[in-house]
């Protein structure tokens, strides 16, 4: 087990293209790191060139202290979990587990060893002796991961490895996933385009777009205090929302000026931060579910005011109402208990103590 | 048959109602139609496969002048003649040789090619194909005069680097070599173009995971490239070793069996003994010599590759 290093590593193609631009990440020892990002986000890309797949066009990577840059995939002491499996398809699970240590020259009783407790581990003991045709999805990805798991490497890299289950299948994996790092604890780089994935399966999301790291953070973090206007819209499900808005002084206190004249009183412990922003144009953010029905709020800090619903999608714990802002679709999260109507004009309430202040030039979050 | 299919129940209607429309219901069956649709290739089988077959049958059992039923004499006289057991030699040994070989040479073009990135590929692909487009007996016509023993020009470009002069079609082995040669020249890029489509076919990640479990270049190769082409070796094997063991226009251009008939194939033997000897139940009697030993290759081939699909695919 090991860390890994990425240090101002660039990824150019053809044409000067960079996939990836200088980007700096230290994986600690037993970690779970998720990149997550949208797709040509360069996560993939990264993830390969710590397998040695792709080369490295400068920078450099290190895993457990040695400068792997120049050393071939087979070196590495890595394992890798791919999209479609990348299963022989001409040899059994057994064989495709026991694959890597038979090239290495493993004593046949260590592999059998290494493969069982793999098989007992990842509950796939009866089907050892089946070729990858023989499997379901479900059963093939843990093959896969069983592969990785006799190897006992430094470092697991994950490329994307629930993309092609289904919905409740992905579920399901997610949490063998995070069982199986549980146990046997090796270094993880997992690659993902899907935020939930990164947010439950990670001890640190790392969030990249257009070939640069937007942020590094455990997940609550991430999604308590994003950095960027990026990261605040891509983390959370559904998305948080956004208002063009300026920000004024009136009167001693700070207040937030949105479209349809709604005017939100920013709360008092806020105000040195925000001072910086008066008379410019930002954009205020609000997660759905700090967009509410007024009931159960500090009242100090909440702003109530009247919408017409457009759509109303009933989710059994909770209930999203969608409405139109100036163009913008707007999604607040209430009980389901709460009567709600398309076309009914209904009171909402932001809880503008987790309100989100962004510059719009900069992209930064206050 | 369309015709009577489409003409029969109009024919009936005017006697028998009932009976028509059990025509009709009967013409618009799933498997009735399904059968018609087979009937072009039912007639071209029929007429270009199993009627020759039956009539060389029906012709090795006749005696030399064909006026009467001579049963199995012709191959009892085939096996007691040393030059027909040459030929089964040669023949093997041709087919053999030569299949292996365009396999090997194919193999490795089609390795070569897949590493070139794709725009140079399609005219290096384009230009190995040429030996195999053109028409046999052309080419064929071609190394003949290369292989000629006064004006060789393979001769005078071995003569440059002081290698002694080879008697490439008047010595028997010398021949026997020169005409793999040629049929490796004309066949390998069939192997080839084949194989490079397969090659190409082999997904990169089971390249890239095999990178990663510590294979090798040569360890790739045995244990991702040739298990998953293993299907489409097999049955390219399969068949050119049934056009090479039939092949008769490289024998019959270069050496015409010679040197004292050691280079005969089974086709050309069979020509030489039936045709322009005139002995038609002799030739046809060693032309359904290959019958046997191609039928169970084909077997035991097609067997491992129907149980590779149902395993892997």
């Amino acid at each position: 087990m090991a860390e890994v290093s990425v240090r101002k590593v660039v990824k150019a193609y053809e044409g000067n293209v960079q996939a990836v631009k200088g980007i700096d990440l230290e994986i600690a020892d037993h970690e779970f790191c998720v990149l997550v990002g949208p797709s040509g986000c360069g996560k993939s890309t990264t993830l390969r060139m710590i397998a040695g797949l792709e080369e490295i066009t400068s920078g450099e990577i290190a895993i457990g202290g040695t400068v792997v840059n120049d050393i071939p995939p087979r070196d590495r002491d890595i394992a890798m979990v791919f999209q479609n499996y990348a299963l022989y398809p001409h040899m059994s699970v057994y064989e495709n587990m026991a694959f890597g240590l038979t090239l290495r020259k493993f004593p046949k009783a260590e592999i059998a060893k290494r493969v069982n407790n793999a098989a007992r581990i990842l509950d796939i003991e009866p089907l050892l002796a089946r070729k990858p045709k023989a499997l379901s999805g479900g059963q093939r990805q843990r093959v896969a991961m069983g592969r990785a798991i006799v190897r006992d490497p430094k470092v697991f890299l994950f490329d994307e490895p629930l993309s092609n289950l289904d919905a409740k299948l992905r579920v399901q994996m997610r949490t063998e996933i995070k069982k199986v790092h549980q146990t046997v604890r090796t270094t993880t780089v997992y690659v993902t385009h899907d935020q939930v994935e990164a947010m439950t399966l990670a001890d640190r999301v790392v969030v990249m777009n257009h070939g640069v790291i937007e942020q590094v953070g455990p997940p609550q973090e991430l999604y308590h205090h994003p950095r960027t206007r990026f990261v605040a819209g891509f983390i959370g499900s559904p998305a948080m929302n956004f208002f063009p808005a300026r920000v004024e002084n009136g009167s001693g206190a700070l207040r937030v000026m949105l479209p349809n004249n709604i005017v939100l009183p920013v709360p008092a412990d806020r105000t040195a931060r925000y001072q910086g922003a008066v008379g410019r144009e930002m954009i205020f953010g609000i997660r759905p579910e700090h967009l509410t029905e007024p009931k159960n709020l500090d009242r100090d800090n909440i702003a109530v005011f009247e919408v017409t619903p457009e759509v109303i999608e009933p989710m059994g714990m909770e209930t999203l109402v969608h409405f139109w802002m100036q163009g913008a679709e707007i999604c607040a999260r209430i009980d389901p208990t709460t009567p709600a109507e398309p076309g009914r004009p209904m009171q909402l309430a932001a809880d503008l103590n987790h309100m989100h202040l962004i510059d719009v030039e900069s992209g930064r979050v206050l | 048959m369309v015709a009577d299919g489409s003409h029969a129940p109009g024919g009936m209607a005017s006697r028998s109602r009932g009976r028509a429309n059990a025509m009709q219901r009967f013409a618009r069956r799933r498997s009735t139609v399904a059968f018609l649709m087979t009937v072009p290739l039912l007639a071209i089988i029929i007429g270009l496969v199993a009627y020759p077959a039956a009539y060389a049958i029906y012709l090795s059992t006749l005696n030399r002048r064909m006026t009467a039923f001579a049963g199995t004499l012709n191959f009892e006289l085939l096996f007691e003649s040393d030059t027909f057991w040459m030929v089964a030699f040669q023949s093997c040994f041709f087919a053999i040789t030569a299949v292996v070989l365009k396999a090997s040479i194919g193999f490795w073009l089609a390795h070569m090619l897949h590493h070139i990135p794709d725009k140079g590929q399609r005219k290096w692909r384009g230009m190995l194909l040429v030996p195999w487009v053109i028409p046999p007996a052309l080419s064929t016509l071609g190394w003949w005069w290369m292989f000629d023993p006064s004006y060789s020009s393979i001769n005078w470009l071995l003569a440059v680097i002081s290698v002694p002069e080879v008697p490439w079609l008047g010595h028997h082995w010398w021949a026997r070599i020169a005409i793999i040669m040629v049929n490796v020249w004309i066949g390998a890029p069939f192997f080839m173009i084949m194989y490079l489509a397969a090659l190409k076919s082999v997904p990169e990640q089971l390249y890239e995971a095999a990178m990663i479990d510590g294979a090798s270049s040569f360890q790739r190769l045995r244990y991702v490239t040739l298990p998953m082409m293993a299907n489409i070796i097999s049955i390219t094997v399969l068949f050119s070793l049934i056009v090479t063991f039939a092949n008769y226009d490289i024998v019959r251009v270069l050496t015409n069996g010679g040197p004292r008939d050691l280079t005969h194939v089974f086709a050309s033997y069979a020509f030489q003994v039936g045709i322009l000897s005139g002995n038609i139940p002799r030739g046809a009697a060693v032309s359904l010599f290959m019958f046997p030993i191609l039928a169970l290759c084909a077997f035991f081939v097609l067997r491992s590759v129907t149980r590779r699909n149902k395993e892997q695919m």
